[in-house]
């Protein structure tokens, strides 16, 4: 069970994560009203907010230090925050600012914070081979540092993610496999696209440990998350953990949902983690002014990393030609040199 | 089906978006040919990401307009074998980008089988798939890898820029016994959360029609320079033309199909104008503006006065908007090289 303090913790990181999607929704809509227009308003491109995925953030993050890596998918931002990501700078990013992580160049799906070891990739499943190549490393180099991957259940049907499992049940690499079970992949219902209700079953195909937790419950997966990390850090291989969570927005910003039956929407509500997760912390005597005081330094926390970011600068236009290689070639890209051709006489 | 004079957009008022010209011409092959089915994620119920499949789920059901798992080796895959069973699959890839998951399927069995079977096995499908920019949606979802398609053999490579071309384009494609490569741009197929720019809506008539393979089109006739593109710098050529009307008298020309290139249609205007300006959006080495000034330079050097290119610099499209315009070929870019080589 975790203790107090950690419980205190996990819901810190939670509700940052919860109020974080509220308020980018908020400002990702701006300038997109009364008509939805994808290049309006002051975040650029695609916005995927993970509400409703906090406890598989929180509950697994709990047991990693900054050494352990974490790759995750188009649905990053709860998992960046419990991982540390600086959050300024990850919004920062996010705005499309010089000063964002990558700045400007990544965008809310490619977030990367080498100080926290914390990688991301938008193409479903990518980031599990990467994960499986953190691990192979960390064996290689004999520390006891583990690696997690993120994925959704949409993506436990991709090719990257079922050779990583092989690969890593054969070389029982430190790896954990987290996939965050919201029922849908975009609009395509879990039922139609797997006859396999539990995904953790596909774990057993490889030899591999496979675990599911059905509540969409922090302190559940923490004790799951601290097994299967645990395992991993002692040497003992690696673990495929599905976890139930509840998808409490669209898609992406935008998705009419128009597929999406009411009562599922209303179901994700009933089911969230988050006053669950609070009645864990009265029961162990967190008073309620605590719990408040808490929400108010997330909320603050969020307001902070949101106002830095916006007074950030926008990128130069020419650094667009800047970091593709890290060695760069001299001259390159190669620029048109408008006015090059001598056009002569006709 | 037998083929008839297409009928010219002149023939009607009947304006419709670029999807629902593409979705008007599948619904036709699916209603004459039960062999034809489509296959893709969110092409049911949601009716394509970007409206590509909108109300067949309606029409056909489930077993017609498959929704299938995030595996796009299996079901692109799967539509290759079924068209090698003589079935007609049209198999969507969500965004070009993603190929890379896919990309087996794709070259080594979709495009190689009729050569490799000595021609006894076609591969009669479409692979539909959305590219390209402008809204930011970085590295991973804004390609439109045109060279990429075209560069590798077995291919048919079809890029509309209008809804009439759309949908005659569509209709030659799933008729085709080849596999082809329909590839949509995002911002040309009028979707209500995506602005297009004023031209690619167009009336359509109503009937079926093909538009044949390799057959450019002149979208705007000139005398002083040729800018030859495809996709949505089409239209972005077409404004440059319009902003320079006076100054230099621009011919437009829309590829409409990559493979089979229509040569012959370029040299003409080359022959004509002396000055060729190759425009698109994918990156410029080794892609699809080199190859036409290539063959440019292969036809009729003797009349070429002046080249240029406008094309994506070879970065991966970054995410802030100042950055993906600077890298973007914007109307500018086009009308800078064509003043230059005038
Ligand atoms: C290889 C690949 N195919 C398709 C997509 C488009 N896509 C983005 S998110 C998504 C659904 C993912 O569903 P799931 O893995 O369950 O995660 P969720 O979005 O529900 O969190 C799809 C199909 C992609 N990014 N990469």
């Amino acid at each position: 069970m975790p203790s107090v303090s950690e419980l205190q913790e996990m819901y810190e990181q939670a509700v940052t994560a919860r109020r974080y999607e509220e308020r980018l929704q908020e400002e990702y809509l701006e300038g997109k009203q009364p008509a939805f227009d994808i290049s309006a308003g002051p975040i650029p491109g695609e916005l995927h907010l993970a509400a409703g995925h906090e406890a598989a953030a929180v509950g697994v993050c709990q047991h990693l230090r900054d050494s352990d890596v974490v790759t995750a998918p188009h649905r990053p931002h709860h998992v960046a925050i419990a991982k540390g990501v600086d959050l300024r700078r990850m919004t920062a990013e996010i705005f499309g600012r010089r000063t964002g992580l990558s700045k400007g160049k990544g965008g809310h799906m490619h977030l990367y914070d080498p100080e926290v070891n914390f990688a991301c990739s938008g193409i479903i499943a990518q980031g599990c081979p990467p994960a499986v190549g953190a691990a192979l490393a960390a064996k290689k180099r004999n520390t006891d540092d583990v690696a997690v991957a993120y994925l959704g259940e949409g993506a436990i049907s991709q090719g990257a993610f079922l050779e990583s499992l092989n690969l890593a049940g054969l070389h029982d690499l430190p790896v954990v496999f987290v996939v965050e079970d919201n029922d849908w992949a975009i609009s395509m219902p879990k039922g139609r696209v797997t006859d396999v209700d539990d995904g953790s079953r596909r774990a057993d195909g490889f030899a591999v440990h496979g675990d599911r937790v059905d509540v969409d419950d922090a302190v559940a997966v923490y004790e799951a998350a601290g097994e299967a990390v645990g395992r991993a850090r002692n040497g003992n291989g690696p673990t495929l953990l599905e976890v139930q969570v509840h998808r409490r927005m669209g898609h992406f910003m935008g998705d009419p949902e128009s597929y999406r039956p009411e009562a599922d929407a209303e179901r994700a509500e009933a089911l969230d983690s988050i006053p669950r997760l609070e009645e864990r912390l009265r029961a162990h005597g967190v008073e309620d002014d605590e719990i408040e005081g808490i929400r108010e330094r997330a909320n603050d926390r969020v307001e902070d990393a949101i106002v830095w970011a916006k007074d950030q600068p926008q990128p130069d236009p020419e650094e667009a030609y800047e970091d593709a290689f890290t060695q760069q070639p001299e001259g390159w890209p190669e620029r048109p040199e408008v006015a090059a051709t001598d056009g002569g006489e006709r | 089906m037998a083929q008839v004079e297409a009928p010219g957009p002149e023939t009607t008022d009947r304006e419709l978006t670029m999807s629902r010209a593409m979705v008007e011409a599948i619904r036709s092959e699916m209603e004459e040919n039960e062999e034809v089915f489509y296959m893709g994620e969110d092409v049911a119920d949601y009716g394509g990401i970007f409206d590509s499949t909108q109300g067949l789920l309606e029409e056909f059901g489930h077993d017609r307009v498959m929704d299938v798992p995030i595996s796009e080796t299996g079901f692109i895959g799967g539509a290759v074998g079924a068209a090698m069973q003589g079935m007609r699959p049209i198999a969507e890839l969500m965004f070009v980008d993603f190929f890379g998951v896919c990309m087996d399927q794709i070259y080594n069995n979709m495009a190689k089988t009729a050569y490799m079977s000595g021609g006894s096995v076609s591969v009669p499908m479409v692979l539909t798939t959305a590219v390209g920019g402008t809204y930011n949606d970085a590295a991973q979802h804004s390609g439109t890898l045109y060279g990429t398609f075209a560069h590798l053999p077995g291919m048919k490579v079809v890029v509309p820029s209008t809804a009439y071309d759309a949908k005659g384009l569509m209709h030659t494609a799933i008729r085709d016994d080849d596999p082809v490569v329909y590839m949509f741009h995002k911002r040309l197929m009028g979707l209500a959360w995506m602005p297009a720019p004023e031209g690619p809506k167009t009336p359509v008539p109503e009937e079926p029609y093909e538009i044949p393979f390799g057959e450019a089109d002149v979208k705007r006739e000139g005398e002083d320079v040729t800018v030859v593109t495809l996709g949505l710098h089409v239209h972005r050529a077409l404004e440059a033309a319009e902003e320079l009307a006076g100054e230099v008298d621009v011919e437009v020309i829309d590829l409409r199909t990559l493979v089979p290139l229509d040569t012959e249609t370029v040299l003409d205007s080359v022959r004509k104008t002396g000055r060729l300006v190759a425009v698109d959006e994918d990156y410029r080495s080794f892609g699809v503006t080199g190859e036409l000034l290539a063959r440019a330079a292969e036809g009729a050097l003797e009349d070429l006065e002046a080249v240029e290119r406008v094309a994506t610099p070879d970065v991966p499209i970054p995410y802030a908007r100042p950055l993906e315009e600077e890298v973007q070929p914007g109307v500018e870019d086009v009308v800078e090289a064509v003043r230059a080589v005038r």
